[in-house]
């Protein structure tokens, strides 16, 4: 994937020089849209990054910004701002004003339709700091095939931060919720990349047994500093543990809904994998989907990075991160022999419901040559991480199966 | 793509002499008549208005099947041309080649296969210490 990203900027690069203000022969249309410092990807160079974020991360698409996160720079217990990866589908609103921002709630099942801004929130409503794992529903799609189509996301579409803000279900029983209530779902503040105002970029949602969870956050802080523009400032719902498109960014605007949310990409096969396991490759009729809910077990190999050559005599130190959706992780394994064996890892209690969980180990390899590490977790209903690609769905999500780095020992 | 070279090479060492050195196009046309799902009856290749060259100048010699069961780019049905040119006594196809090769690389392409797992590709190795 990285491969073809360079060949890709390589070849815009080329292209660049004979055509300023072309990308790949195209006009760059929504030049004016860009961000400040931001150039197309046709114009990056090396040393231009994303302002706030890691010069190291993967950018997969610019327009929208997808860009994720090499396992290696995970290794954080607490993900820092610079590497939280960016899953955009449309256009970051171009300001936010902190002071005038509010949050409507209101849709069918609210006894009234009340609005807040960020400062009532903070002082209505008692704060709360969680540990959320966010992980997009694509994270792990480049290892389907037949491919799916969508941003080749491939291990690194996920994080663990800290987020503070208020629970929803407190600002929900402010407001009064009917009996009828059975989903949530949210309004942002994004854009079109159309440029049409008038159409909804995405507003998904959760049914309301998870939206009323203590975990359930409206949130305006990452790690105690204000939420990165690309990940949702000012205000964001973040709903750990679900597909991440859940967790609404820009957040303006929660409605309650007396049926499942249809907002977009509620509905066709967003989000959504078929009901009935299928054939690689099958046509899936849109009535046979399902929405995607929690997300699978799963861990990284955080350190070392992919591609270390070591010597013989030492024990290598290996560690990463777990998590299990709604669920937590109960065991971690890793095995050096292609799951032959598998040797039992440290794992750590979470600090927090829906936070990813720390685990290591120690390695001593047998003799000199290549190795690979395959790393396999289990959640606490004893699933385990597949070490194939899981069932293939047509949109290409939910790609659990065992990370694994290339290790040489001399 | 080694071990291929090599079964190439048994399979071809195998074959004593070729039928006919250099078929008429008119002699392999009238052997193409039947047709089983999609492909002619005798070779079992793709039918094409390309295949006769290709009956004409590879099957005369070798097993049809040498060609069915592999998959290469233009590029390396080239390289198997030169290589059979060099060491097996395979003629200059002429203008015939551009119409082999169009037909090889049309039909016997390289596929991608569904691996449940690709292998790893490190683009950095370094040293940990």
């Amino acid at each position: 994937m990285k491969k073809n990203l360079e060949n890709r900027r390589s070849f815009l690069a080329k292209t660049a020089l004979s055509a300023v203000g072309m990308v790949a022969g195209l006009p760059v249309v929504f030049g004016r849209n860009l961000p400040e410092n931001i150039s197309p990807i046709g114009f990056l160079k090396d040393e231009e990054v994303l302002p706030g974020k890691h010069p190291d991360l993967t950018i997969l698409n610019n327009r929208p910004w997808n860009v994720e996160t090499p396992a290696h720079l995970l290794n954080d217990d607490v993900t820092p701002a610079d590497k939280f990866f960016i899953r955009n589908n449309g256009i970051p609103p171009a300001t936010t004003d902190v002071n005038s921002w509010t949050l409507e709630i209101s849709g069918e099942s609210v006894k009234q339709v009340k609005s807040f801004t960020i400062k009532e929130l903070k002082s209505k409503f008692k704060t709360h700091s969680y540990n959320l794992t966010l992980e997009c529903g694509g994270n792990g799609r480049a290892g389907f095939y037949p491919s799916a189509s969508g941003n080749q996301w491939t291990e690194g579409a996920v994080a663990c931060s800290k987020w503070t803000g208020v629970r929803l279900k407190d600002i929900l029983q402010d407001v009064g919720i009917n009996a009828d209530a059975v989903y949530i779902g949210y309004y942002g503040k994004d854009t079109h990349l159309s440029g049409d105002a008038d159409k909804v970029v995405i507003s998904r949602g959760v049914p309301i047994s998870k939206a009323l969870e203590d975990e359930t956050l409206i949130a305006w802080a990452m790690n105690d500093e204000d939420i990165p523009a690309m990940n949702g400032h000012p205000l964001r719902l973040v709903i750990g543990g679900w597909p991440a498109s859940v967790s609404g960014k820009w957040l303006s605007k929660i409605v309650v809904r007396n049926i499942v949310h249809d907002g977009s990409k509620m509905e066709g096969d967003s989000y959504r994998v078929p009901k009935n396991p299928v054939q690689p490759g099958e046509k899936v009729p849109l009535e046979d989907f399902k929405i995607i809910e929690s997300m699978p077990v799963k861990s990284l190999i955080t350190y070392p990075k992919t591609g270390a050559i070591l010597s013989m005599d030492k024990k290598l130190n290996i560690n990463g991160q777990a998590w299990a959706g709604d669920l937590e992780v109960s065991g971690m394994q890793i095995s050096i022999d292609f799951g032959a064996t598998w040797q039992a890892c440290e794992l750590r209690k979470p600090v927090n419901r829906l936070a990813w969980q720390h685990w290591s180990t120690e390695v001593q390899f047998p003799q000199s040559g290549y190795y690979e590490i395959w790393a396999k977790a289990t959640d606490s209903e004893g699933k385990s991480q597949p070490m194939v690609i899981p069932g293939w769905n047509p949109k290409g999500y939910l790609n659990n199966s065992c990370h694994r780095i290339a290790v040489k020992v001399g | 793509m080694k071990n291929i070279t090599v079964l190439i090479t048994a399979l071809i060492f195998g074959i004593t002499s070729c039928k006919t050195a250099q078929q008429s196009v008119e002699e392999m046309e009238e052997n193409t008549a039947a047709v089983v799902d999609g492909k002619d009856a005798i070779t079992g290749l793709f039918l094409d208005e390309n295949l006769k060259f290709v009956q004409a100048h590879c099957t005369g010699c070798h097993s049809s099947k040498l060609i069915s069961m592999n998959r290469f780019t233009r590029e390396g049905w080239k390289e198997k041309i030169v290589w059979m040119q060099q060491t097996q006594k395979l003629w200059d196809l002429g203008e015939a080649e551009p119409l082999v090769l169009d037909y090889l690389a049309k039909y016997y392409a390289p596929e991608e296969r569904s691996l449940r797992r690709q292998p790893l590709e490190v683009k950095e190795w370094y040293e940990l210490n």
